[in-house]
């Protein structure tokens, strides 16, 4: 069905593939025509019209992204009828929408204000039709403000399709249609796993990150606070998109001196939590085999899922609370390093935890409601204070005017800034697996895994449902219950493709000792806070440099960190230890489906 | 009063012997009988006016081995209840319609979209559904058909909504193509018809395409059901040939002081009486689902046009921008200008955002807000303004 069909656009002869989009045909040829509703990872809306063309024999104009071309169409995009209908409907949208840009994080970002910049609106051609601006700011994580919503339904779309949770949608109908929650509960009341996912689809500023930068700032410049940073592995590979650099390019030693230059009084490293989190997971999953395979316990649940990612766990929580007993009790490493913040390294330091400020860096908007749950406190104070997205750092950076391309590289402060290119790879779907086998293989059989250059290539990758095994041979005497046991592991990114899989697993389809979860399309790399835009071929660039990030670490073994020996000497005894589960360890709650 | 107009008494005839037409079709054969639709001329009455012998082909001729047959009785245009009567009236005609639909296309399902304000009209179609599914399994088709009930929005009149709220989604359409021939019900092949239009076959069955055709003009065959309402001598739902003329119409209907007749309801045309003489009821002129609103020089064109805009912007499904936001501006700038809010001359700016909404609308909803809104102002510019 590879057929190829001849088309004309504005007069230019055009040979593509049956089923092109006109939209995607016109881009062959560098002929821009503008959209708002379309998106490249998500299916096809056709109705903010904005895209509208004229094809010759037609009575009404066609939205060039969801018409296919046929042979011999001649299609215009650029006449009179074409372009007022592409005035007007700017205009109206302007007259439904909150145009007070000054005041919103999104002006210089937003589509419809290029657009509108674009085609001169400046005279009001309508009335106005604009509501009052009431923002829901229920949640943690995400701020929605109807008076700025376009109705395009990227963000129903993307809720839909790329994370299966359905938590936004459209509703009422004619001039009361409204993207919104079910029953127009807040946000933080409705099955909302606070990926953001939405939010870096969403081409206005109707769904936005929660900042808490002016926080931040009153903490870095309280002389009482004692403020330290963590920065997580995925924000590194993408933070220089927000500084004109090319997706992919890494400014790892850029960002801490920019973080350094802010003020920040230690710059420390979430990859180094990412490696204790490999020490207490490994650990906890080889418990949970052994209690399966020698003891024979019925109750350990198996297969055991990966708890780093804050989307996942309130997807669960959710959707499928009978499963939450196979996932892992260790907390995110984001929460580890909160924890271990507050005790472990106020002790060393000599600093008096009720003055410690707990800021991180992540890629995610879900960690912010993460950090706020309440179960994270086992400091005795709230373990992690403040979370800022990658993109609220870009801000800060650029409020102290420090230009990040021109900063000398430095490392980050010791302890807990220490890690290795295991923990990086925490950024790409499949890293935790990968870092998992790099340490459990080895301390079942004593050796290397078996891959060259340590890279396990099956569990890299961008396709949707991962599936790998190895076999255990030649194991250690302690270990003899898995000799010759063929380890099974899965891997999902993106909430739809893990409710595929976990559904897969609930239906007895398939059988798996060990599944890693991520709730975000790419793995952390492509989370809800990272810079906007996203689509395929900038996750792809992040991950390459995930990967070589990696591959320039010195130590690429968890177990081989060296601040990671330290602390199980000097302070958590061992994985697993009686220390660790009250301090890394957490529990689970069951929500509504809602 | 003259009458001139031809009435015809063709779907509420008394008796059809559904069964022996069944029968002749089966014995016809299906790609005949397909000829016989396409030779008379039968264009769909929900309004649209596809060729519906093209419709049943296109689904035939899809490879697919689910197909589904959907009866369109949502009757949701302002001015139109010729559905209800021939539902109430001739459920056995209708329901054979869409068994001998099924049969043609090979689909083996089918659904009777119902407003659900016609809810009262289940039983009795439930009865007709039971008789005819007897007799044609005796014939050895296999042919389920079920209602299903609408929830009151007038876009889930229009197909592609329709088969999304069937599907238990948001009714809003979908973008054509695909289309439901190709990709209907469930994604499956699917002939949505009108309730009058499979009567129609039935009655095509029964008397011939060459008989058929004798009725109405070269553009327009057959006879229609026309919903009559307004300031009009006898209102009611009257079958009559197509092709009359606007004038035609009012001297039989009309109650001597016919200022302007809309036809084909709030989607339809405002004609003016100076109009009435050469505008033609029918595809060549005004096509209309059946809607006659006759006003006299009592009405206010103003509250008329307000009334129709109201509706639309309510009854807009919301998500394509120039329709949703459109009629609002539409209503709001015919309000503002009475008002003395706009000058006179925002009307034209108003023109031409309804030409917009016409060729950049997602839909036919959309796509017809201008069609009364451009005839009435059109025509009666100075009861808008003053
Ligand atoms: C806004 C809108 C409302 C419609 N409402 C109806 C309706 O109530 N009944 C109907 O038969 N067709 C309605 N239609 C037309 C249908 O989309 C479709 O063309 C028709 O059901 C096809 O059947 P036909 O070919 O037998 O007319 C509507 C179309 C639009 C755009
Ligand atoms: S034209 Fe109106 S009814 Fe049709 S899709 Fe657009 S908003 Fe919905």
């Amino acid at each position: 069905m590879n057929n190829t069909v001849n088309i004309t656009i504005n007069g230019t002869p055009l040979q593509v593939a049956e089923g092109t989009t006109i939209l995607n045909a016109a881009k062959m040829l560098n002929v821009h025509i503008p959209t708002l509703c379309h998106h490249d990872d998500l299916c096809v809306a056709g109705n903010c019209r904005i895209c509208v063309v004229e094809v010759k024999g037609d009575k009404t104009l066609v939205a060039s992204c969801a018409t296919p071309v046929k042979e011999k169409m001649e299609i215009l995009t650029n006449t009179q009828q074409i372009r007022q209908a592409r005035k007007h409907i700017l205009e109206l949208l302007l007259t439904e929408h909150n145009i007070n840009c000054i005041k919103c994080s999104k002006s210089n970002s937003c589509e419809l204000q290029t657009l509108a910049l674009e085609y001169r609106t400046d005279e009001e051609l309508f009335l106005s039709l604009r509501r009052e601006s009431n923002p829901d700011m229920s949640s943690y994580a995400i701020q929605k403000d109807s008076s700025k919503c376009i109705r395009c339904t990227r963000c129903v779309r993307t809720c839909a399709e790329i994370q299966g949770v359905n938590a936004l949608t459209m509703s009422y109908k004619g001039m009361h249609t409204i993207m919104t929650t079910f029953l127009d509960k807040p946000m933080s009341e409705v099955v909302c796993t606070n990926c953001g996912q939405c939010i870096n689809r969403c081409p206005t500023g109707a769904l936005i990150e929660r900042n808490y930068i002016e926080e931040v700032w009153d903490a870095i410049y309280d002389p009482s606070k004692h403020v330290v940073v963590q920065t997580a592995p995925a924000v590194r590979v993408a933070l220089g998109e927000r500084f004109a650099l090319r997706p992919g390019h890494r400014v790892t030693g850029k960002m801490v001196a920019a973080l350094r230059s802010m003020g920040f009084d230690s710059i420390l490293d979430t990859d180094w939590s990412a490696d204790l989190t490999i020490m207490e997971e490994g650990t906890e999953l080889l418990s949970r085999l052994k209690k399966a395979l020698v003891d024979g316990d019925a109750s350990t649940a198996l297969p055991m899922f990966t708890s780093c990612s804050p989307g996942w766990i309130k997807f669960i929580e959710h959707i499928y609370p009978d499963f939450l007993p196979n996932l892992s009790t260790c907390k995110s490493p984001q929460q580890m390093f909160g924890a271990l913040a507050k005790t472990y390294y106020a002790e060393k330091k000599g600093i008096d935890p009720k003055n410690m400020i707990s800021v991180s860096i992540m890629p995610c908007t879900a960690k912010k409601y993460e950090a706020n749950r309440p179960e994270m406190r086992d400091s005795g104070f709230q373990d992690v204070d403040y979370v800022l997205t990658t993109r609220e750092l870009a801000s800060m950076i650029q409020q102290t005017g420090v230009n990040v391309n021109t900063l000398k590289a430095e490392n980050y402060d010791s302890i807990m800034g220490a890690s290795t290119g295991a923990a990086v790879i925490f950024g790409a779907t499949g890293g935790v697996m990968e870092a998992a086998i790099r340490t459990a293989y080895e301390i079942v059989t004593g050796r290397e895994v078996p891959f060259e250059k340590l890279n396990i290539i099956p569990v890299r990758g961008f396709e949707g449902i991962k599936e790998a095994s190895l076999r255990l041979e030649k194991v250690k005497p302690e270990w003899d219950f898995l000799e010759g046991v063929e380890l099974k592991v899965a891997i999902a990114h993106g909430l739809a493709n893990a409710r595929n899989l976990v559904q897969a697993i609930k239906d007895k389809k398939v059988e798996y000792h060990f599944v890693e979860i991520m709730a975000c399309p790419g793995g952390c790399l492509g989370g809800g806070g990272q810079p906007i835009p996203t689509n395929v071929e900038i996750r792809t660039a992040r991950m390459e440099a995930i990967y070589k990030e990696d591959e320039k670490m010195p130590i690429r073994k968890s177990h081989e960190n060296p601040e990671i020996k330290a602390i199980y000497e000097e302070f958590l005894e061992e994985p697993n230890s009686h220390k660790s589960h009250k301090l890394l360890h957490t529990y689970y709650t069951e929500r509504n489906r809602y | 009063m003259a009458t001139q107009l031809k009435r015809t008494e063709l779907i509420f005839k008394e008796y059809m012997d559904c069964n022996a037409l069944m029968k002749n079709v089966m014995k016809m054969g299906r790609d005949a009988f397909i000829q016989e639709l396409l030779d008379s001329g039968l264009k769909g009455r929900g309004g649209a006016g596809f060729p519906t012998g093209l419709k049943w082909k296109i689904v035939k001729e899809t490879n697919s081995d689910v197909k589904y047959v959907v009866c369109n009785a949502d009757e949701g245009e302002p001015g139109t209840f010729k559905d209800r009567e021939i539902l109430t009236k001739a459920s056995d005609k209708v329901v054979w319609g869409m068994a001998l639909a099924a049969y043609i296309v090979g689909a083996k399902e089918g659904f009777i979209y119902l407003r659900g304000e016609y809810k009262f009209l289940g039983t009795k179609l439930r009865i007709a559904i039971d008789r005819m599914e007897n007799s044609i399994r005796a014939l050895g088709i296999n042919f389920k058909l079920e209602l299903v009930f609408g929830a009151g929005a007038y876009i889930c009149g229009e197909e592609t909504s329709l088969l999304q709220s069937m599907a238990g989604h948001r009714g809003e359409p979908t973008n054509k193509p695909p289309f439901p021939v190709n990709w209907g019900y469930l994604g499956k092949p699917t002939v949505v018809n009108n309730v009058e239009t499979f009567v129609n076959t039935m009655i095509i069955a029964e008397i011939g395409s060459a008989e058929y055709k004798k009725l109405g003009t070269k553009a327009s065959q057959g006879s229609k059901l026309f919903s009559v309402s307004g300031d009009c001598c006898k209102e009611g739902v009257f079958e009559l040939e197509m092709g009359m003329t606007v004038q035609e119409f009012v001297e039989e209907f009309g109650d001597g002081d016919t200022k302007a007749v809309q036809v084909g309801g709030a989607s339809g045309f405002c004609v003016p009486r100076k109009e009435f003489a050469n505008t033609i009821i029918g595809y060549e002129g005004i096509p209309t689902g059946g809607s006659m609103k006759v006003f006299n020089s009592s009405r206010s064109m103003y509250n008329i046009l307000e009334n129709y805009l109201v509706f639309f912007e309510e009854e807009s499904c919301g998500q394509c921008t120039p329709c949703r936001v459109g009629t609002q501006q539409l209503l709001r700038g015919v309000r503002a200008v009475k008002r003395k809010e706009k000058p006179k001359s925002y009307l034209d700016e108003l023109l031409k955002l309804a030409n917009t909404m016409k060729y950049a609308s997602k839909c036919g909803l959309g796509r017809s807000v201008g069609n009364a809104f451009k005839s009435i102002i059109e025509n009666f510019r100075e009861e808008i303004v003053y």
